[in-house]
């Protein structure tokens, strides 16, 4: 049994694994090593690690110059400078020529829960989302979090990870199969779809708990991969249960819930309600479980739409064919 | 100076490459003249003499890169790579044409010899700073060079890259500025002045060489001395004129961007053409 700890963590153990086979990766941070972790690395390999200070800016552009010269940087720092500060640099410097660097970003969503708005990043993944050639990873927990960080590593081109900070309880096997772009399903059921991704999987899993109580077969879908997102799996889930429900630690706008949107809007019209910050900035709070609550990002939230999109299809007036 | 300083011989390449300017300019019906004009002195050195590059293998690991941060003046840097031999000349004629491999700013996946992507102000200097590193942990020799105007100087991410790159020594990133005095709105100066350089970048812990950037003597001997010296980043602040070789361009704000009429064109080839120049 792996305990729970924060992704964030099991990143910085990654990154030094990786390290240890592989000369290319080189690391960088903008003055937070030991939050996103990367001080592991920096420890174990200090000639491959470099600190740009407080400028994230440069710390992209820095990146992009070290992957023409074949190094395999990982870039890190809060996601909300990493998105948000820095989109430009990311955008042009990077995704554009299809540079070989693996942006990893901490603290996203509302898990920086005391510092308040301007250390969330409820915004990253509609942002990086909308970027050409930029891949998307959101992982669930320590176990997947190896898996994506490795994944990211072996892959050829820009990529864009978002870890929280708190600490993530596991839901997957130690030996679950992890593929960028494919969905992994953590729960079979054939009434209702759950399709969460990040912190929220874990929250989707007790609410098909609670769902099951009242007989509500619910699927579990991990969706760790927002782009390419897994349009098969979201329209073999639209085809084959009465709705879906997204969950992310995001705004409602432009991420997961947006994505599958997109997906069934255009080859499958599905109800879709979407669990998630219901585009407003959230609070600083003294704790990120009541934080979530707060703003109904979480297992009692999932489980109301789900019922929710149970009830609209026992009113509608035709079987979908 | 260098003992293999054909003066001439640049002098007339560089002719050239003025006239191909305009041309791809007039062609394309759009671009930037007088930054291209006022940097191509200081490309034509470099890609003729200065750097260790290898025009039949664009992706030598080992080569000497060359990251135009101005990016809106790619006519320049297209003209002397299509002279180097990186690709056919007859590619200058289509720049900005859908599908040609000359974007209107310099695209490193599209255009053979083209080592960075740029055009957005400010960025290239990163992205040197960047490959000067990966350059040093694989313990290669090759110098990175990085072109920014004197406009660009006012985004602040060039002094992030600045800080940078004295903080971690990379005595083999030489950052040139074109400074020929004009930025788009108007007379840089007037803006938002970015003097004294001298003084700002030696504060920021640079080895600071000031030239004519259209004295390829004075070139020379900048590019020659940072060679020479070692621990510190290097930074030639290179004065141009805006629209060099061109008379009704020079010191123009106007000429800063937009393309020559078909009578414009014509005369600034017959000035570029050599005849009745007494040089």
């Amino acid at each position: 049994m792996i305990e729970a700890q924060p992704n964030r963590v099991v990143y910085g153990r990654t990154l030094v694994e990786l390290g240890e086979s592989n000369p290319r990766i080189v690391v960088l941070d903008a003055d937070v090593p030991k939050s996103t972790n990367t001080s592991q690395f920096q420890e174990r390999f200090p000639d491959r690690f470099f600190n740009v200070g407080i400028a994230e800016q440069n710390m992209m552009g820095i990146a992009a110059g070290l992957a023409t010269t074949g190094k395999i940087p990982f870039a890190s720092t809060f996601a909300v400078f990493a998105t948000m500060r820095a989109c430009e640099q990311v955008r042009t410097s990077i995704a554009y020529p299809r540079l070989n660097v693996k942006i990893v970003a901490t603290n996203a969503g509302v898990e920086n829960y005391g510092d308040g708005v301007t250390h969330q990043a409820v915004e990253d993944l509609a942002i990086m989302r909308a970027i050409a050639h930029m891949v998307v990873l959101s992982p669930s927990d320590p176990i997947t979090t190896r898996l994506a960080t490795l994944a990211a590593a072996r892959y050829h081109g820009p990529v864009y990870m978002r870890l929280g900070r708190n600490p993530n309880n596991v839901v997957h096997d130690k030996d679950v199969k992890f593929e960028i772009g494919k969905m992994i399903v953590l729960r079979e059921g054939c009434d209702v779809t759950l399709i969460a991704t990040g912190r929220c999987v874990e929250q989707a899993l007790i609410a098909a708990e609670k769902l099951a109580l009242t007989g509500v077969q619910a699927r579990v879908l991990d969706c760790h991969t927002i782009k390419p997102v897994d349009s098969a799996e979201i329209l073999r889930s639209a085809r084959e249960t009465a709705g879906i429900v997204t969950a992310e630690d995001h705004n409602i706008i432009g991420g997961l819930g947006g994505a599958v949107c997109e997906v069934v809007a255009s080859e499958c019209p599905t109800v879709v309600r979407r669990v998630g910050l219901a585009d407003r900035f959230a609070s600083s709070g003294r704790g990120y479980a009541k934080l979530l609550s707060h703003y109904h990002i979480d297992a009692t939230e999932i489980t109301k739409y789900a019922e929710e999109v149970l009830a609209r299809r026992s009113c509608s007036p035709a079987p979908r064919p | 100076m260098g003992i293999d300083l054909d003066t001439r011989f640049l002098e007339e390449k560089a002719r050239k490459l003025r006239r191909n300017i305009i041309r791809m300019i007039a062609a394309a019906r759009s671009g930037h003249p007088g930054g291209s004009l006022s940097a191509i002195d200081i490309l034509t050195y470099l890609y003729f003499l200065r750097m260790r590059i290898d025009p039949s293998n664009s992706s030598w690991p080992d080569r000497d890169r060359f990251i135009l941060s101005k990016g809106h003046c790619s006519p320049a840097l297209y003209a002397v790579l299509a002279e180097r031999g990186y690709f056919p000349e007859e590619h200058l004629w289509t720049l900005r044409e859908i599908g040609s491999i000359l974007q209107g700013h310099p695209d490193m996946r599209k255009t053979p010899g083209v080592d960075m992507t740029t055009g957005s102000l400010g960025q290239g200097l990163s992205c040197g700073v960047g490959m000067a590193l990966g350059g040093r942990l694989d313990h290669k020799g090759f110098r990175v060079y990085v072109m920014v105007s004197d406009g660009e100087l006012q985004s602040g991410q060039v002094w992030e890259a600045a800080m940078a790159a004295s903080q971690f020594k990379l005595d083999h990133l030489i950052a040139i500025i074109d400074n020929n005095l004009i930025q788009s709105d108007g007379v840089t100066r007037t803006v938002i002045d970015i003097e004294p350089a001298e003084e700002r970048w030696s504060s920021f812990g640079w080895e600071v060489w000031r030239i004519n950037g259209h004295s390829f003597a004075e070139i020379d001997a900048a590019f020659e001395n940072c060679q020479a010296l070692h621990g510190k980043p290097h930074v030639i602040i290179a004065d141009t004129v805006k629209g060099k070789g061109v008379s009704f361009m020079e010191n123009s704000v106007k000429w800063h961007s937009g393309p020559p009429s078909g009578e414009e064109e014509q005369a600034a080839l017959r000035e570029l053409s050599g005849v009745g120049r007494h040089d």
